[in-house]
């Protein structure tokens, strides 16, 4: 059995991390947000977003979705909630679904706080009081099965598929041996490997919705007379000798290991705990694909990378791998797990396993490189006018 | 590491596949073994120099005939590929995610 030591929440879920999350509803309060959380220090943390007071309707949603999932991950012990005021966003819905999960939650309206200063100044206390408030949770022991794993892939090179990738997907076995949820996303990297996704789903309706997730997000190229290949493979991966969005998705899949797929859930929508293997559709930017999973759940992160990515999140752990040796020489301070050992032969199930004993202490509190340098990248997916054209919706 | 490693210099995803990657920067005149392979030869030279991570074709591939890696469809060669040529985005195309030819299509 695998454990680790984390915060059990009043709803049974389980925390590897007890953070107070300064949620901005919109860019107009993301400044302020960050001012709040550097003011008040230590475990208070914020999420800076460039989503407008305004968004047509589709889209709102969506960041209503994730702003409220964000405030319910097990890793948030309490939320302050920061506004202009002239959101068009429920601001109150998105406080009582955090609510909901038994969260503290607090609001705080710019505008009626008197304007900029004042409010940095009110968020702080506030900020300080729910600080002291989750100060007395204390970790106990906990199951690997409670764990929700996202697992990501940015500057992706040829060691991305050879290595890095199949070494998470190497971890992902072994977190759903254990009865965890594991998930990956950006459908734009399942182009030219659907066929192979597509025959590991448990079932015909997740197959059916996979393939038609596919279908739409090449459908929205096509129906603009893009050429995909303008942005996929991007240049630095083609650097890095990717060809093609077909030799790029087959490399990248393999980071969600070999188990059967069990669903497909949207951005921002809740995953599972003990859920398997479940994908989630979002778009090939991987800073808003760490931030679509955290907001569904995840409470830790592994971000595979042969160029050497640096990000990382504000509310969930992130555990860098890297494949290619020279990046792990250089960048050291922002890698976690060398797997470019497999290029020298050492098997992927040794490296698998190396991973997710580092998955297991990170959530036992171990701080990622990502988390010590302070990496904290946050961004929310905003559906475009031509998406919404493609679902119909209005613009 | 899956697959199957030439020479310790380059490594073959999946038996079947027409293209290897170089597991270290290689020399235009390497030869490397690929008898063990389904290749229809028995050693490739290198014809160009072949970067870490890049691939190199083992053997012919003809204009428009697949690209195989992973035991999978990669792309089409958009001209005649020899073993031993440098295999990448000025000779293998995507056959994916492409509105320009549903534009050209509608140009025609």
């Amino acid at each position: 059995m695998s454990e680790f030591a984390g915060y059990r929440r009043d709803d049974g879920r389980i925390g590897v991390r007890n953070r107070v999350a300064v949620i901005p509803i919109s860019v107009a309060a993301s400044t302020i947000a960050e001012r709040i959380a550097a003011e008040a220090g230590a475990g208070v943390t914020s999420t800076p977003h460039q989503m407008g007071t305004e968004q047509p309707a589709a889209a709102r949603a969506q960041t209503e979705r994730v702003l409220t999932g964000i405030g319910r991950n097990p890793n948030v012990g309490a939320a302050l909630v920061v506004y202009l005021g002239t959101e068009v966003a429920d601001v109150d819905g998105i406080a009582d679904g955090i609510a909901d999960v038994g969260t503290p939650v607090e609001t705080l309206s710019i505008r009626s706080a008197g304007g900029a200063r004042d409010t940095v100044s009110a968020g702080v206390s506030i900020a300080d009081e729910l600080s002291d408030e989750i100060a007395s949770a204390r970790r106990e022991t906990a199951d690997a099965s409670e764990l929700i794993f996202a697992v990501e892939c940015g500057g992706s090179d040829a060691t991305s598929g050879i290595a890095s990738n199949p070494a998470v997907g190497n971890a992902c076995d072994r977190l759903i041996d254990d009865g965890g949820t594991a998930c990956f996303s950006e459908t734009p990297e399942f182009i030219g490997a659907e066929h192979v996704l597509a025959e590991r789903c448990a079932d015909e309706e997740t197959r059916r919705r996979l393939l038609e997730r596919v279908d739409r997000r090449e459908a929205i190229a096509d129906m603009m007379g893009v050429d995909l290949r303008e942005s996929q493979p991007s240049p630095g991966n083609k650097e890095g000798g990717l060809t093609t969005i077909e030799e790029k998705s087959l490399g990248a899949i393999s980071k969600g290991g070999t188990s059967p797929i069990r669903g497909i859930v949207d951005y921002g929508e809740p995953l599972p705990v003990g859920g398997g293997l479940v994908l989630m559709d979002t778009p090939g930017y991987d800073v808003e694909s760490v931030v679509g999973k955290v907001a569904g759940g995840a409470q830790i992160a592994a971000f595979t990378t042969g160029r050497g990515s640096t990000t990382g999140n504000p509310i969930a752990p992130v555990i860098k791998v890297t494949g290619n040796a020279r990046t792990w020489d250089r960048m050291a301070n922002n890698m976690d797990v060398n797997a470019s050992t497999i290029l020298d032969g050492e098997p992927i199930d040794s490296v698998g396993e190396r991973i997710y004993e580092t998955l297991l202490s990170v959530a036992d509190g171990r701080p990622t490189e990502a988390e010590r340098r302070g990496m904290e990248e946050f961004a929310i997916n905003e559906i475009q006018p031509r998406e919404l054209e493609a679902l119909g919706e209005p613009v | 590491m899956k697959g199957i490693v030439l020479d310790d210099r380059a490594l073959l995803m999946v038996e079947s596949d027409t293209v290897a990657t170089a597991l270290d920067d290689l020399e235009r005149g390497t030869e490397l073994s690929v008898a063990a392979v389904g290749s229809d030869r028995d050693r490739v030279t290198l014809t160009e120099d072949i970067a870490f991570g890049h691939k190199f074709a083992i053997e012919r591939i003809d204009a428009g005939d697949p690209v195989e890696k992973y035991g999978e469809r990669i792309g089409s060669a958009s001209r005649p590929i020899e073993p031993g040529e440098w295999v990448h985005t000025h000779n293998c195309e995507s056959d994916r995610g492409r509105g320009d030819r549903t534009a050209e299509g509608a140009n025609a």
